[in-house]
């Protein structure tokens, strides 16, 4: 098809790519791309500049495109009405809280890991039972952590009753009710962790396990000076899909409080929904600048990893 | 290894450790394992508030034949595969193309386009919500399958056309290079050549896109409305209506509802860690 070099390899790539007679094929390659490059600009690009774009507009009731009836430019004034609102403040609070305590995911999946990672006969399917929480819906995950706090007929209210105290309602008290959800959030995420953990002691350096081992190290010097800083990578990803998860919270809340107790459980994702499209609100242009900080929120965690997949790829 | 493989601990370790595993799933699966509890009770059970004891009889068969005969959880079950077995077949078709270009193309937007799946993955839903509703709205594909899964398949492609650009990247670039000196097409390359190679990552995106996919509840819940439409997870709630103080009943629905990604996490364990390490462990 085309006269190039035998050579192969990622250098010599290049060079096909600038020689002439290989722009036929590259063109090629954008019909490859073509398809996904549309979808995802329409129903995932786009939708972020839209967003962006209404939330400088007063939308209530009204359509951005019809003549008829035309949203209402106010500028930054959403922006500003979210300073002064104090479910806004509450929302942000909440989604700090769950951002922090989400972290004990990490600690927690690398203790399962560690746990498991052996090979003795049978443990492949403790890991399977550890792991699995990850793949039951939120929704479920909501409903079995409802009943598991009931503190009528739930177990929790039950050992309480055991203990001879007056089961407390956790997910009925302002003062618990965001602990009670991140616990459950906790539980599928720690078994994310666990599972990403997992397969980053699978790739550890036996030379260097081994020499430390010579040297006497173990136990928790071992843990903290040798396999840690080869988990990097690892615990990199897990910091940044439980970063990401934190922020994203919303089925758990829906599920289990719907915001409530007195709108004590509110975060961003789900303050934005109720004020958007929820029966308690049309305020697409409001609701559009709560998206908006949770998008900045977000892209603030992602640029660390942008930076740092750019200059990995940039070493490769 | 790390820890110490347990077969060269001492005795006494060994049936500590093997006293220590079960005990800490049980714990650690103990709120599923109440529910469980719960689905096969009887009503004369809940009806006494004997919730969360032992149960006086086991009505496994009843209970989760109540649930698939007596309310909407069948056709709601039915909705959802007809959702998500589209959207991880479209996701799948759509992203290995892409990868394909991203892995064997030096283009000049290739970096760019990566970079913006990369991102486009993680980004919170409710920023798209107004537009892709309206959207939906505007083109009559709001409440209908169709709408959620050319969605679903949308948002889904940019987590798996990393995949396959990093699978495809890890082949042997010289197989390609023949090829084409061979004079084979470019397309015939991609459909007899990598294709074939890349079964694995195809199961793995496969199965990835199908869980998550299945596990939505905001898209299914912003996107449909009538009961034709809704999948399971939105319809759920709904489901605890039609079953007033029959707790068991719920519980057997919720189970049922969750099942099929963990039978599928359980046999294709390998399939699933590979997915989502490959995905990620390039960063």
């Amino acid at each position: 098809m085309t006269n190039v070099s035998m050579a192969a390899g990622r250098a010599e790539r290049q060079t096909v790519f600038r020689s002439f007679p290989s722009v036929p094929r590259n063109v090629k390659a954008y019909f490859f791309l073509a398809p996904a490059v549309m979808v995802f600009s329409v129903l995932v690009l786009y939708p972020i500049a839209h967003s962006i774009w209404i939330s400088f507009f007063d939308m209530t009731g009204a359509d951005l495109f019809s003549a008829s009836n035309k949203a209402e430019w106010v500028g930054l004034s959403n922006y500003l009405e979210l300073l002064e609102d104090p479910r806004f403040h509450v929302s942000v609070q909440n989604t700090l809280l769950w951002f922090c305590l989400f972290m004990l995911a990490l600690p927690a999946g690398l203790g399962i890991a560690l746990l498991v990672n052996q090979t003795a006969p049978g443990v492949w399917l403790y890991r399977s039972l550890f792991f699995f929480p990850f793949v039951i819906s939120q929704v479920v995950v909501g409903l079995i952590f409802t009943w598991f706090y009931d503190p009528r007929f739930g177990l929790v209210g039950k050992l309480w009753d055991r203990m001879g105290a007056t089961p407390p309602a956790i997910l009925g008290e302002p003062g618990l009710v965001n602990f009670g959800l991140i616990a459950a959030g906790l539980w599928p995420q720690t078994a994310f962790c666990a599972l990403i953990y997992l397969t980053g002691l699978c790739n550890l350096s036996q030379d260097q396990i081994e020499a430390a081992r010579l040297d006497n190290a173990k136990g928790w010097k071992l843990l903290r000076y040798i396999i840690l800083p080869q988990l990097r990578s690892a615990t990199f990803i897990a910091f940044l899909v439980t970063a990401i998860g934190a922020l994203r919270s919303y089925d758990l809340i829906v599920i289990m409080t719907d915001g409530g107790p007195y709108g004590s459980s509110r975060v961003l994702s789900y303050f934005m929904y109720e004020q958007a499209l929820s029966e308690y609100g049309t305020r697409q242009g409001y609701g559009a600048a709560i998206a908006v900080v949770l998008f900045l929120l977000t892209m603030t965690v992602l640029s660390i990893f942008i930076w740092r997949t750019l200059k990995s790829e940039a070493e490769d | 290894m790390f820890p110490k493989p347990i077969e060269h601990a001492p005795p006494v370790t060994r049936y500590l450790y093997n006293l220590l595993l079960p005990v800490c799933v049980i714990v650690w699966l103990l709120p599923l394992l109440a529910v469980f509890v719960t689905s096969v009770r009887s009503q004369a059970d809940i009806t006494r508030g004997n919730i969360m004891g032992w149960p006086s009889e086991i009505q496994i068969f009843q209970n989760y034949g109540a649930v698939l005969t007596e309310s909407d959880f069948v056709s709601h079950f039915l909705n959802t595969i007809n959702i998500t077995v589209p959207s991880a077949l479209l996701a799948v078709c759509i992203a290995t193309l892409a990868g394909y270009a991203l892995a064997i193309h030096r283009i000049r937007i290739g970096a760019t386009v990566f970079l913006l799946f990369l991102a486009g993955n993680f980004v919170p839903f409710q920023i798209l919500l107004v537009p892709v509703r309206n959207l939906a709205l505007e083109t009559g594909l709001y409440d209908t399958a169709t709408g959620l899964v050319l969605f679903h398949a949308a948002f889904q492609t940019g987590f798996c056309t990393l995949l396959a650009r990093n699978f495809i990247r890890e082949l042997p670039f010289e197989l390609i290079e023949t090829a084409r000196l061979d004079g084979v097409g470019e397309r015939q390359i991609f459909l007899r050549i990598v294709l074939p190679l890349i079964k694995p990552v195809l199961a793995a995106m496969m199965i990835l896109v199908f869980t998550f996919v299945w596990n939505d509840f905001f898209w299914a819940t912003s996107l449909t409305q009538s009961n034709d439409t809704r999948p399971i997870t939105a319809a759920i709630q709904s489901l605890n209506g039609q079953f007033v103080s029959r707790h068991h009943l719920v519980s057997a629905a919720s189970l049922l509802a969750a099942l099929p990604p963990v039978i599928l996490f359980f046999l294709m364990q390998k399939h699933f860690t590979a997915g989502l390490t490959l995905g990620a462990s390039k960063g």
